[in-house]
Protein backbone atom coordinates (compact mmCIF):
# COMPACT_ATOMS: atom_id res chain seq x y z
CA UNK A 1 0.00 0.00 0.00
CA UNK A 2 1.34 3.28 -0.81
CA UNK A 3 2.59 5.50 2.04
CA UNK A 4 0.19 8.70 2.23
CA UNK A 5 1.95 11.89 2.82
CA UNK A 6 0.84 14.11 5.43
CA UNK A 7 3.45 17.27 5.91
CA UNK A 8 4.62 17.40 9.07
CA UNK A 9 5.47 20.60 10.92
CA UNK A 10 9.18 19.53 10.77
CA UNK A 11 9.25 19.16 7.13
CA UNK A 12 9.67 23.22 6.84
CA UNK A 13 12.70 23.59 8.92
CA UNK A 14 14.73 24.27 5.41
CA UNK A 15 13.04 27.76 6.00
CA UNK A 16 14.32 27.91 9.15
CA UNK A 17 18.23 26.94 7.75
CA UNK A 18 17.75 29.97 4.84
CA UNK A 19 16.27 32.00 7.39
CA UNK A 20 19.56 31.53 9.50
CA UNK A 21 21.85 32.37 6.54
CA UNK A 22 19.97 35.55 5.53
CA UNK A 23 19.72 36.72 8.88
CA UNK A 24 23.51 35.98 9.14
CA UNK A 25 23.79 39.41 6.03
CA UNK A 26 21.89 41.77 8.06
CA UNK A 27 23.11 40.82 11.65
CA UNK A 28 26.20 39.11 12.27
CA UNK A 29 24.95 38.28 16.15
CA UNK A 30 22.01 35.95 14.57
CA UNK A 31 24.97 33.33 14.13
CA UNK A 32 24.77 32.71 17.71
CA UNK A 33 21.69 30.66 16.66
CA UNK A 34 23.22 28.25 14.98
CA UNK A 35 24.36 26.42 18.55
CA UNK A 36 20.97 25.30 18.11
CA UNK A 37 22.00 23.28 15.16
CA UNK A 38 25.25 22.22 17.42
CA UNK A 39 23.69 21.34 20.93
CA UNK A 40 20.20 19.84 20.02
CA UNK A 41 21.60 16.78 17.32
CA UNK A 42 24.29 15.83 20.04
CA UNK A 43 21.17 16.04 23.02
CA UNK A 44 19.12 14.00 21.06
CA UNK A 45 21.65 11.41 21.08
CA UNK A 46 23.05 11.11 24.11
CA UNK A 47 19.82 10.33 25.23
CA UNK A 48 19.12 7.85 23.05
CA UNK A 49 17.13 9.39 20.15
CA UNK A 50 19.90 8.08 17.54
CA UNK A 51 19.86 9.97 14.04
CA UNK A 52 16.20 11.72 14.67
CA UNK A 53 17.52 14.94 14.08
CA UNK A 54 19.03 14.21 11.09
CA UNK A 55 16.42 12.14 10.29
CA UNK A 56 13.92 14.52 10.93
CA UNK A 57 14.52 18.06 11.49
CA UNK A 58 17.79 18.81 9.94
CA UNK A 59 16.74 21.88 7.39
CA UNK A 60 20.10 21.89 5.33
CA UNK A 61 19.61 18.49 4.71
CA UNK A 62 16.01 19.14 3.61
CA UNK A 63 17.56 22.49 2.13
CA UNK A 64 19.70 20.29 -0.01
CA UNK A 65 16.85 17.69 -0.96
CA UNK A 66 15.14 20.73 -2.41
CA UNK A 67 17.77 22.42 -4.49
CA UNK A 68 18.74 18.72 -5.59
CA UNK A 69 15.86 17.16 -6.54
CA UNK A 70 12.54 19.46 -7.12
CA UNK A 71 15.19 22.02 -8.60
CA UNK A 72 17.16 19.37 -10.50
CA UNK A 73 20.14 20.80 -9.50
CA UNK A 74 21.85 17.27 -8.90
CA UNK A 75 23.90 15.50 -10.96
CA UNK A 76 22.50 12.47 -8.86
CA UNK A 77 25.82 10.43 -9.54
CA UNK A 78 27.46 8.21 -7.01
CA UNK A 79 30.05 9.60 -4.35
CA UNK A 80 33.65 8.10 -5.16
CA UNK A 81 34.18 5.51 -2.23
CA UNK A 82 36.85 7.11 -0.69
CA UNK A 83 34.37 9.59 1.05
CA UNK A 84 32.31 7.40 2.78
CA UNK A 85 34.75 5.64 4.22
CA UNK A 86 35.05 5.77 8.08
CA UNK A 87 38.68 7.52 7.50
CA UNK A 88 37.06 9.94 5.11
CA UNK A 89 34.52 10.65 7.26
CA UNK A 90 36.22 10.88 11.02
CA UNK A 91 38.86 12.71 9.16
CA UNK A 92 36.82 15.29 8.18
CA UNK A 93 35.21 15.61 11.71
CA UNK A 94 38.95 15.79 12.88
CA UNK A 95 39.23 18.81 10.38
CA UNK A 96 36.67 20.49 10.86
CA UNK A 97 36.85 20.05 15.08
CA UNK A 98 40.49 21.43 14.72
CA UNK A 99 38.52 24.13 12.77
CA UNK A 100 36.12 24.63 15.64
CA UNK A 101 39.27 24.86 18.38
CA UNK A 102 41.20 27.77 16.69
CA UNK A 103 37.97 29.87 16.21
CA UNK A 104 37.11 29.25 19.53
CA UNK A 105 40.53 30.48 20.40
CA UNK A 106 40.28 33.24 18.75
CA UNK A 107 37.24 34.33 20.25
CA UNK A 108 39.19 33.89 23.34
CA UNK A 109 41.91 36.11 21.96
CA UNK A 110 39.54 38.83 21.51
CA UNK A 111 37.98 38.04 25.07
CA UNK A 112 41.35 38.73 26.79
CA UNK A 113 42.60 41.59 24.58
CA UNK A 114 45.59 40.33 22.98
CA UNK A 115 43.41 40.64 19.47
CA UNK A 116 41.03 43.18 18.47
CA UNK A 117 38.04 41.86 16.80
CA UNK A 118 37.96 40.85 13.11
CA UNK A 119 35.03 41.72 11.35
CA UNK A 120 35.51 39.58 8.66
CA UNK A 121 33.72 36.01 7.49
CA UNK A 122 36.24 33.28 6.14
CA UNK A 123 35.21 30.96 3.45
CA UNK A 124 36.64 27.44 3.23
CA UNK A 125 38.88 28.22 6.12
CA UNK A 126 40.57 30.35 3.45
CA UNK A 127 39.50 33.59 1.87
CA UNK A 128 38.62 36.25 4.13
CA UNK A 129 35.54 38.13 3.23
CA UNK A 130 34.86 41.91 4.56
CA UNK A 131 32.05 41.62 6.75
CA UNK A 132 31.65 45.49 8.68
CA UNK A 133 28.34 46.45 7.64
CA UNK A 134 26.74 45.59 10.87
CA UNK A 135 27.14 47.61 13.81
CA UNK A 136 28.44 45.11 16.43
CA UNK A 137 29.52 47.92 18.93
CA UNK A 138 26.42 46.98 21.26
CA UNK A 139 28.19 43.40 22.02
CA UNK A 140 31.64 42.90 23.96
CA UNK A 141 34.07 42.23 21.10
CA UNK A 142 34.61 38.55 21.69
CA UNK A 143 30.61 37.85 21.44
CA UNK A 144 30.71 39.36 17.79
CA UNK A 145 34.02 37.22 16.84
CA UNK A 146 32.30 34.50 18.08
CA UNK A 147 29.45 35.44 15.86
CA UNK A 148 31.97 35.67 12.85
CA UNK A 149 33.41 32.48 13.68
CA UNK A 150 30.47 30.54 13.58
CA UNK A 151 28.75 32.19 10.95
CA UNK A 152 31.96 31.21 8.76
CA UNK A 153 31.42 27.69 9.63
CA UNK A 154 27.71 27.65 8.68
CA UNK A 155 28.50 29.24 4.95
CA UNK A 156 31.26 27.47 4.48
CA UNK A 157 29.64 23.89 5.34
CA UNK A 158 26.44 25.34 3.43
CA UNK A 159 29.19 25.81 0.93
CA UNK A 160 30.22 22.36 0.51
CA UNK A 161 27.24 20.80 0.85
CA UNK A 162 25.64 22.71 -2.06
CA UNK A 163 28.84 22.03 -4.18
CA UNK A 164 28.57 18.48 -3.41
CA UNK A 165 24.39 18.32 -3.71
CA UNK A 166 25.77 19.56 -7.28
CA UNK A 167 27.92 17.08 -7.99
CA UNK A 168 26.77 13.97 -6.10
CA UNK A 169 23.37 13.14 -4.89
CA UNK A 170 21.01 15.73 -2.79
CA UNK A 171 21.92 14.93 0.11
CA UNK A 172 25.73 14.10 -0.15
CA UNK A 173 26.93 16.39 2.63
CA UNK A 174 24.78 13.99 5.40
CA UNK A 175 27.90 11.61 4.44
CA UNK A 176 30.24 13.28 6.18
CA UNK A 177 28.53 16.23 8.01
CA UNK A 178 30.27 16.21 11.16
CA UNK A 179 27.09 16.53 13.02
CA UNK A 180 26.13 13.29 11.58
CA UNK A 181 29.21 11.40 11.90
CA UNK A 182 28.94 12.66 15.54
CA UNK A 183 25.48 11.50 16.28
CA UNK A 184 25.91 7.41 14.43
CA UNK A 185 29.50 7.53 16.70
CA UNK A 186 27.06 8.54 19.76
CA UNK A 187 24.49 6.23 18.75
CA UNK A 188 27.20 3.48 18.15
CA UNK A 189 28.80 3.78 21.44
CA UNK A 190 25.59 3.97 23.10
CA UNK A 191 24.32 0.78 21.82
CA UNK A 192 26.95 -1.18 20.58
CA UNK A 193 25.93 -4.36 23.20
CA UNK A 194 22.31 -4.02 21.31
CA UNK A 195 21.50 -7.00 19.25
CA UNK A 196 19.75 -5.62 16.45
CA UNK B 1 11.53 -16.56 -9.87
CA UNK B 2 14.21 -14.32 -8.71
CA UNK B 3 13.05 -10.47 -7.26
CA UNK B 4 15.03 -7.36 -6.36
CA UNK B 5 15.24 -6.42 -3.13
CA UNK B 6 17.29 -3.58 -1.49
CA UNK B 7 19.71 -4.25 1.12
CA UNK B 8 21.79 -1.80 2.81
CA UNK B 9 25.52 -2.30 3.30
CA UNK B 10 24.98 -1.78 6.99
CA UNK B 11 28.72 -1.09 7.65
CA UNK B 12 28.97 2.21 5.29
CA UNK B 13 25.41 3.19 6.03
CA UNK B 14 25.52 6.91 7.84
CA UNK B 15 21.76 6.70 8.86
CA UNK B 16 20.27 10.08 7.29
CA UNK B 17 17.24 8.56 6.92
CA UNK B 18 17.06 9.78 3.07
CA UNK B 19 15.66 6.55 2.11
CA UNK B 20 13.23 5.74 5.00
CA UNK B 21 11.35 9.16 3.08
CA UNK B 22 11.38 8.02 -0.44
CA UNK B 23 10.20 4.48 0.55
CA UNK B 24 6.40 4.17 -0.30
CA UNK B 25 6.04 0.72 1.37
CA UNK B 26 7.47 2.20 4.91
CA UNK B 27 10.05 -0.83 4.56
CA UNK B 28 13.10 0.78 5.84
CA UNK B 29 13.94 1.82 9.94
CA UNK B 30 17.25 3.72 10.92
CA UNK B 31 17.79 1.44 14.01
CA UNK B 32 18.90 3.21 16.66
CA UNK B 33 20.64 5.69 15.08
CA UNK B 34 23.59 3.40 13.59
CA UNK B 35 22.26 2.34 9.93
CA UNK B 36 19.36 1.30 7.91
CA UNK B 37 17.96 -1.85 7.67
CA UNK B 38 15.46 -2.77 5.13
CA UNK B 39 12.18 -5.30 5.56
CA UNK B 40 12.34 -7.60 3.09
CA UNK B 41 8.87 -8.65 3.48
CA UNK B 42 7.71 -5.34 2.60
CA UNK B 43 10.28 -4.03 0.49
CA UNK B 44 8.92 -4.15 -3.07
CA UNK B 45 11.88 -3.35 -5.19
CA UNK B 46 10.93 -0.21 -6.54
CA UNK B 47 14.74 0.92 -5.90
CA UNK B 48 13.87 4.28 -4.73
CA UNK B 49 15.65 4.12 -2.02
CA UNK B 50 18.90 2.87 -3.88
CA UNK B 51 18.89 5.83 -6.01
CA UNK B 52 18.65 8.75 -3.29
CA UNK B 53 21.09 7.17 -0.94
CA UNK B 54 23.76 9.55 -0.62
CA UNK B 55 26.64 7.30 0.15
CA UNK B 56 25.17 4.72 -2.95
CA UNK B 57 24.93 2.17 -0.11
CA UNK B 58 21.93 0.36 -1.12
CA UNK B 59 22.09 -2.92 -3.15
CA UNK B 60 19.59 -4.46 -5.44
CA UNK B 61 19.74 -7.81 -4.72
CA UNK B 62 17.98 -10.89 -6.55
CA UNK B 63 16.26 -12.70 -4.04
CA UNK B 64 14.49 -16.25 -4.44
CA UNK B 65 10.40 -15.40 -4.58
CA UNK B 66 9.78 -18.43 -2.13
CA UNK B 67 12.24 -17.17 0.42
CA UNK B 68 10.68 -13.85 1.27
CA UNK B 69 6.92 -15.07 1.28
Amino acid sequence: MAKTKNKYWYEYLYIVSVAYLVLGVFNILFAWLGLLCFTIPLIISAVGGGKTYCNKFCGRGQFLHILGDKFNLSRNKSMPRFMVSKWFRYGFLTFFMIMFASMIFNTYLVFSGTNELREAIKLLWTWRLPWNWVNTSLVSPWIAQFAFGFYSIMLTSTILGIVTMILFRPRSWCVYCPMGTMTQGISKLKHRNDVL
Amino acid sequence: MAKKKAKVIERLCVACGTCVDVCPVNAINVLKGMFARVDELKCVGCSKCAKVCPASVIDMIEVEKESVS
